[in-house]
């Protein structure tokens, strides 16, 4: 800057513009207001963020099931972050009705085999929430209604899930949701 | 803004003069919704429906901020701090019921607001703004009753902000986090009852402020009027005050006697009987429907039942939220030179053989269970309802031959006009 004369130092008082049209003054205005946006920027972050789950409600996001005592044909409602699940121990029958539909025919194609743990093929676990719009099926307790299926029926708008909890007849789209879940015994189940 | 002959605001008393110089609120009040303020003369009842809004909002704010001093939001005690309201807070429950009502009665009064805007082109030149800002109010006000339909915690609560919650779900891709983000959690808990309380509690403030812009958009041009024709001269209008103060006090009159008789004798007709079960996250109702005033967009929500290119349940989203994105367009999309129905003979019968039965229908289907005849039904009126904006107004804003006009509002209401005799050439033009 200094080699360029005399002629230039008045350009390098800060509101004057050098020969490009460029002012010293330029640097700090474009720089403040390159801060005040970056900042305005990372002040949402929280305000965003503070919006999703808390700790405490992730701290809830496993379950430890018990089925030692679920019989052949009983199914229990069990509440994985705070929503309900089914768990049905299937009978032969169940089993049998499930594996005759032609796969191809399904709206959201997939086995009982793709749907229960090896080993475990008479357990199925699912979310008691219908794909449609959130509702809870009716069939996990004892005296409800299965629907045309002999699984699940949700009275909301009318889905009817069959034996394996795969979407039949109505709006829904998908089959009943199978969570993460694992079996750390024999009889243990730990869903999240 | 105001006419050329509005009366110039003059204060005599020696405070009010102080005042206009510091402050000029009297003055701002005076020409707003005083003798300052020229509006068109030939004004029926529908008009009224303005300032009756404006007293619901308030009505509301008042009502809300004073249950806000009793109700806790917190999911483990939500239901029962709202039984203590009605049992144990002195006039709790006449509080409560004139909350609840109110929210029914500021719908009422909104769809006839709409609906006259609809019928008299409310929304064209040069009041584009007026409508778009009042589109905007009525999306804020549907947010608002969600969240404090959600507050009580009671079944229809709960599975309320589920199915609504869940609708975002709908979104491909970022669907689901999104749902996650806005409940805080899982599923309707803690976390989203505080923040649905807290934005219950902040959005009527928001509407206020944009009402106060929807007025000031309002008072530039001034109001419409029953024969769509423009203000030419003094005696097409009368000062606001004492005529419309007058009319719209009787129309509030009106309206107090209809509201109060339900707030006292029907208080829980217009809901749910299971919002009085405490929410339940492992138990639907069997029979799952919003208030009655989103029945129309419940049943464009649920017509979608066929996967086409993408999932039926995002269809369905995207009508539901079209359906009242569309009157944004209408400005634009009703092209027709004449404002008022009056004088629109085709406009005329599609507004009330298609539109009006049209959402009566859709009205009806969105209260009753999804199943048929219902779905097919709410399919053929959702077809019709879009049709109507998208296709039938902008051609018969094209092919109509509209009826004469009147040459002012003046004539209209008197059967001549001697200033229409001096602009001959005016009239023969029209």
């Amino acid at each position: 800057m200094a080699s360029t004369g005399t002629a230039d130092a008045h350009s390098e008082e800060v509101g004057v513009a050098s020969e490009d049209g460029v002012r010293r003054r330029d640097f700090i205005e474009i720089a403040a207001v390159s801060a005040a946006g970056v900042g305005g920027l990372a002040c949402l972050l929280p305000l965003v963020s503070q919006m999703a789950p808390s700790a405490d409600v992730l701290a809830e996001s496993s379950t430890e099931l018990d089925i030692s005592a679920l019989e052949e044909g009983q199914s229990i409602k069990a509440v994985f972050r705070k929503q309900p699940v089914f768990v049905r121990h299937l009978t032969p029958a169940e089993i049998e009705a499930a594996d005759a539909v032609d796969v191809g025919s399904l709206r959201d194609p997939q086995t009982l085999q793709e749907r229960t743990e090896d080993g475990h093929h008479n357990i199925l676990v699912v979310m008691g929430v219908c794909t449609h719009l959130g509702c809870v099926p009716l069939g996990a307790a004892e005296g409800e209604n299965k629907g045309e299926f002999g699984g699940y029926f949700c009275p909301c708008h009318g889905s009817h899930y069959d034996t394996a909890a795969r979407i039949r007849k109505g709006p829904a789209p998908k089959n009943l949701e199978v969570p993460t879940y694992e079996f750390t015994t024999d009889t243990t189940i730990v869903i999240g | 803004m105001s006419f050329p002959w509005a009366k110039n605001y003059e204060p005599v008393n020696p405070v009010m003069k102080f005042m206009d110089e510091k402050l000029p609120l009297p003055r701002l009040v005076y020409n707003a919704v005083g003798a300052g303020y020229p509006v068109p003369r030939n004004l029926s009842y529908f008009w009224n429906f303005g300032i009756l809004a404006g007293f619901c909002l308030v009505l509301q704010i008042v009502t809300g901020v004073v249950l806000a001093m009793h109700y806790a939001a917190n999911s483990g005690i939500a239901f029962n701090s709202v039984e203590h309201i009605m049992r144990d807070v002195n006039w709790g429950w006449m509080l409560r019921y004139m909350h609840a009502n109110g929210a029914s009665f500021f719908f009422l009064v909104i769809y006839i607001h709409i609906f006259r805007g609809f019928f008299y082109s409310s929304y064209k030149a040069p009041r584009e703004m007026i409508w778009l800002l009042g589109v905007v109010i009525f999306l804020l006000t549907m947010a608002t009753a969600f969240m404090g339909y959600v507050l009580p915690w009671g079944q229809m609560s709960f599975w309320g902000a589920k199915v609504i919650t869940g609708l975002f779900s709908a979104i491909p891709l970022v669907g689901e986090p999104i749902q996650i983000w806005l409940l805080g959690g899982f599923a309707p808990d803690n976390a989203a009852l505080n923040r649905f309380f807290s934005l219950h509690f902040m959005l009527p403030f928001v509407i206020l402020g944009v009402v106060i812009l929807h007025i000031w958009a309002l008072h530039i041009p001034g109001s419409s009027n029953p024969t769509g024709v423009e203000v030419k001269q003094e005696s097409d209008t009368v000062p606001f005050h004492p005529y419309y103060t007058a009319k719209d006090g009787f129309g509030l009159g009106v309206f107090l006697l209809i509201y109060f008789a339900f707030v006292f004798f029907f208080p829980n007709t217009l809901g749910h009987p299971d919002n009085y079960i405490e929410a339940n996250p492992l138990s639907t109702p069997a029979h799952i429907v919003p208030e009655w005033y989103f029945y129309p967009f419940y049943a464009i929500l649920r017509a979608f039942t066929f996967d086409f290119i993408i999932e039926a349940k995002l269809w369905g989203v995207l009508a539901m939220f079209s359906s009242i994105l569309v009157w944004f367009f209408l400005p634009w999309l009703d092209k027709s030179p004449v404002r008022s129905g009056h004088y629109r003979p085709m406009f005329r019968k599609f507004f009330w053989f298609g539109l009006i039965p049209c959402m009566a229908v859709l009205f009806y289907c969105g209260g009753a269970p999804a199943e048929e005849p219902y779905v097919m039904i709410s399919q053929i009126a959702t077809a019709y309802y879009f049709l109507h904006f998208l296709v039938i107004l902008p051609i018969i804003s094209s092919i109509e031959r509209p009826e004469p006009l009147p040459f002012s509002i003046t004539e209209a209401v008197l059967g001549s006009d001697d200033s229409a005799v001096i602009e001959p050439a005016a009239k023969a033009a029209e």
